[in-house]
């Protein structure tokens, strides 16, 4: 037994967790169990350990019983690892003397059987306080926090966060690829419940940001590598050749009106190709930036290279410049805020509802901005013969709670199909008929929109719809579009037929979503939705400290949601901010130079190059600021001689050996267990 | 690990390697989406699969693990940027040596097990308990004093073991 530090004294406490832990694992055996074991002085369960009272009984029992080793069997360690080491540091011993055992993600919640949970919590108890009496005192290490902030995309999340922090004072830089910032909601007409124009609440946020001190606007533009840690990363951002000089244009949009196009010809992305641009564009009246693009897919000049090149003669301020070329920036931040959004739903992904084979199915984003004023019908909502619907579908949870697409509810599209019955109704007159599986209108004053709406004598039709066909099957279908769906409240298949289909399409990741979490070193969740750090307790923390995330980037959510987590995540970041440093981890790797052979073999195994070779004292040596503590030089090592805090061999082979029940004989209460 | 030989007789007796990011926290997500799986499995937490020594690995066998499993993020996706790597090139090196050794190698497994794969968390520890069972204990503590035993038998004396040595 080692003995660094005098005798060994460990407390071990077992939560109940409620019935959480206790309904699963008998935690009155095994305190009773590991009480028996060697060097515990005092073995407790209790029902919330994490509670006030529960963490009081840990500092009291230190200062009592003169405890130098804890080990608190409860739940995960990337729960309440912290929570529990302040607590031994409060007790007046140091926090890392502390070992967590996990019996309630790792056995109460996984497991049926009793007996086996028991046993097997057991064994984690007899391992953890067997290594835990390897544990040695370490010392804090804290961070400086660079005060600025890099905010990536620049929808309502982003453009909310990004406002946030630099009206407290704060550096933002605010990177959208787009080549205007705005995102999904600069799309839309309207926003549910309220019915206020979408425009009228986001372009003054957005030319807030543009006219900000403290905000560095960079659209048209993507980070391409982030490196560094919490506090210190160097960020670099791949700045897109518009061919337009930020500084000179001021957005007259001359160029356009000069293009050789006479006639807009490519299709035109912000309305979702409803309409036309040509090869030199502003995406929309209100982008912010207001500078045109011009891009080099469509330009002739780009093309052939013999265009008679009319928007330079037309720029007087010689804002156009044809060579210009990518730049690349560096930008050193403290902490990143994601806000990178989501994608609408394919809808050819569900054949089976005709969209791309029948004109007047469409979807709801492409309804959207055939009913805003500035959309490519000046918001006159026709169909693609130009004609008013007189009957107009809408079809619910298309990519949706569906087995066969997306798993998930989108949350918003109820919300916002009942939004476009209003508008649908009141700019055409149309009946308009909602095929739905379940209204959820959850949310302040939602329901009572759901309610108006009904009373607005718009029709619900419960049940996911089948098909929608062009055959008729009587003459009064004939020239429509026919849905069918089952009318689950009254057991009957329906054929509706109608002028147009609205497919209420699903969110989903962005297509990059892989790469943008690989890019900023997070996870993501089964949908490939970022991964938040807890699902309650650290919405928009991520596990990588120093990263947050905002938005529909984290999961499906409306306006007022992300919003509210844009909030968060900026308060988060400028919590760290404020208080200038962070505690790291002190798990990275120390050098035992007098048993270091000199071999080289952990060199080349840091993808950090923290180790190098010191060839004055032919010893490797480490440069702690570069270590980021993932071990593997240690599981190199062939003396022994690297070595990680919190993760050495000794602690490693502890466990081991306490699993495996080779150090301590297992009590007589084992076989008491019910 | 405790005695779980009970009534119904032998279980397997694994021993888990996880790594912090990805596949400690898939196991967390397990938990928390309550996905019932056989109790067999110690889990280890470490930071990176990259920290996994392969002593760490004979020293489970050798204590009486009837297997041993590593998880960590997938290719690509370490938190450690190529951790992960590390434990694989080790995974194959160990993993001919312990068939060389004799011990079989389904009693040793690698997976990369992402944050959000709770699910397959779940799967793999169920699939290595089924494979597991009908190899049998491994058991070699217990092994040992038995080839103890055996050497004692073909030894008779010192000198001879001398010999045999040099």
């Amino acid at each position: 037994m080692p003995d660094h530090n005098g005798s060994i004294r460990i407390g071990f406490y077992i939560c109940h967790c409620g019935h959480n832990i206790a309904a699963t694992v008998d935690v009155e055996a095994v305190a009773r169990y590991v009480s028996g074991l060697p060097n515990v002085v005092v073995s407790r369960e209790y029902k919330y350990m994490c509670s006030d009272p529960g963490q009081e009984l840990i500092a009291q029992d230190i200062h009592d019983l003169n405890l130098n080793r804890v080990v608190v069997a409860s739940c995960s360690p990337l729960l309440h690892e912290t929570t529990f080491r302040t607590a031994v540091e409060r007790g007046g011993l140091n926090p890392f003397y502390f070992q967590m055992v996990n019996v309630r993600e790792n056995v109460s919640w996984v497991h049926e059987d009793r007996r086996a949970a028991t046993l097997k919590a057991m064994d984690l108890a007899r391992a953890a306080v067997h290594r835990v009496t390897f544990h040695k005192a370490l010392e804090r290490k804290f961070v400086h926090i660079h005060p600025d902030v890099l905010v990536v995309g620049g929808g309502i999340a982003g453009i909310h966060a990004a406002l946030t922090l630099a009206n407290s004072g704060k550096k933002v830089y605010l990177v959208e690829r787009e080549p205007t910032i705005g995102g999904h909601m600069a799309q839309f007409d309207k926003t549910f419940p309220t019915l206020d124009c979408a425009a009228c609440i986001l372009t003054p946020k957005m030319s807030a940001v543009k006219a900000h001190p403290n905000i560095k606007l960079w659209t048209y533009s993507e980070v391409s590598s982030v490196e560094g840690y919490v506090g210190s990363y160097t960020v670099k951002v791949r700045r897109k050749p518009r061919y337009v000089d930020e500084e000179l244009c001021v957005g007259c949009l001359a160029c356009i009106d000069e293009c050789v196009y006479k006639e807009p010809k490519y299709a035109d992305s912000f309305n979702l190709g409803l309409s036309k641009r040509k090869p030199v564009y502003l995406p929309f009246p209100q982008a912010t930036p207001k500078i045109v693009v011009i891009d080099p897919e469509t330009c002739i000049q780009f093309k052939s290279g013999k265009c008679k090149q009319t928007c330079v003669e037309a720029c007087d301020r010689e804002a156009i410049d044809l060579k210009q070329a990518e730049t690349v920036e560096e930008i050193k931040v403290g902490t990143i805020v994601l806000a990178t959004g989501y994608k609408t739903f394919n809808a050819r992904r569900t054949p089976q509802y005709g969209y791309g084979r029948f004109p007047n199915v469409f979807t709801s984003l492409e309804v959207e901005r055939l009913i805003n004023a500035s959309g490519p019908t000046g918001g006159h909502l026709v169909t693609r013969e130009g004609r008013e619907p007189r009957t107009v579908g809408i079809i619910h949870c298309v990519g949706s709670r569906d087995r066969n697409t997306n798993r998930w509810c989108s949350r918003t599209c109820c919300m916002y199909s009942l939004k476009l019955a209003h508008l649908l109704k009141e700019h055409t007159g149309a009946e308009v008929y909602n095929f739905y599986i379940d209204i959820r209108a959850a949310g302040k004053t939602y329901e009572e929109f759901y309610d108006r709406l009904l009373e607005e004598n718009v029709h619900f039709i419960r049940g996911r719809v089948a098909e929608v066909t062009d055959v008729a099957a009587i003459p009064e279908e004939e020239g429509h579009l026919i849905i069918r769906a089952e009318d689950t409240m009254i057991g009957v298949v329906r054929r509706i037929p109608v002028d147009m289909v609205v497919l209420a399409v699903g969110m989903e990741p962005q297509a990059d979503a892989g790469d943008v979490r690989r890019l900023f070193n997070i996870s993501c969740s089964t949908e490939g939705f970022f991964l938040e750090r807890h699902p309650k307790l650290a919405p928009v923390e991520t596990f990588t400290d120093g990263i947050f995330i905002a938005g529909a980037c984290q999961g499906p959510k409306d306006i007022p949601d992300s919003v509210a987590q844009a909030g968060a995540a900026a308060a988060q970041a400028q919590m760290l901010i404020d208080k200038g440093e962070v505690e790291l981890e002190p798990n990275t790797a120390f050098i035992d130079e007098e048993h270091c052979s000199g071999c080289k073999s952990c060199i080349p195994l840091c993808p950090f190059h923290a180790l190098s070779f010191n060839e004055a004292t032919g010893k490797a040596q480490l440069n702690a600021a570069l270590c980021k503590g993932c071990g593997t030089c240690v599981a190199a090592c062939p003396s022994g001689s690297i070595q990680q805090n919190l993760f050495e061999d000794s602690m490693i082979f502890g466990e081991i050996d306490g699993l495996m029940n080779m150090v301590y004989e297992t009590g007589k209460e084992v076989a008491d267990v019910a | 690990m405790s005695p779980e030989v009970n009534s119904n007789g032998w279980e397997p007796r694994i021993i888990a390697f996880f790594c912090n990011w990805c596949t400690y926290t898939a196991a967390d997500l397990a938990g928390v989406s309550r996905l019932r799986h056989a109790p067999n499995v110690r889990i280890i937490r470490l930071m990176c699969s990259g920290r996994v020594d392969p002593q760490f690995v004979l020293d489970a066998f050798v204590q009486g693990a009837d297997g041993v499993l590593i998880g960590g993020c997938h290719p690509g996706d370490c938190h450690y940027m190529e951790g992960n790597y590390k434990a694989l090139r080790r995974f194959r090196l160990m993993r001919r040596m312990l068939e060389n050794m004799g011990i079989e190698p389904q009693r040793f497994r690698l997976e990369w097990i992402s944050a959000s794969e709770g699910e397959r968390v779940r799967t793999v520890v169920n699939e290595m308990v089924e494979t597991l069972r009908p190899l049998g204990p491994l058991a070699l503590p217990q092994q040992r004093v038995r080839w103890d035993e055996e050497l004692h038998e073909h030894v008779t004396d010192e000198k001879e073991v001398k010999s045999h040595a040099g």
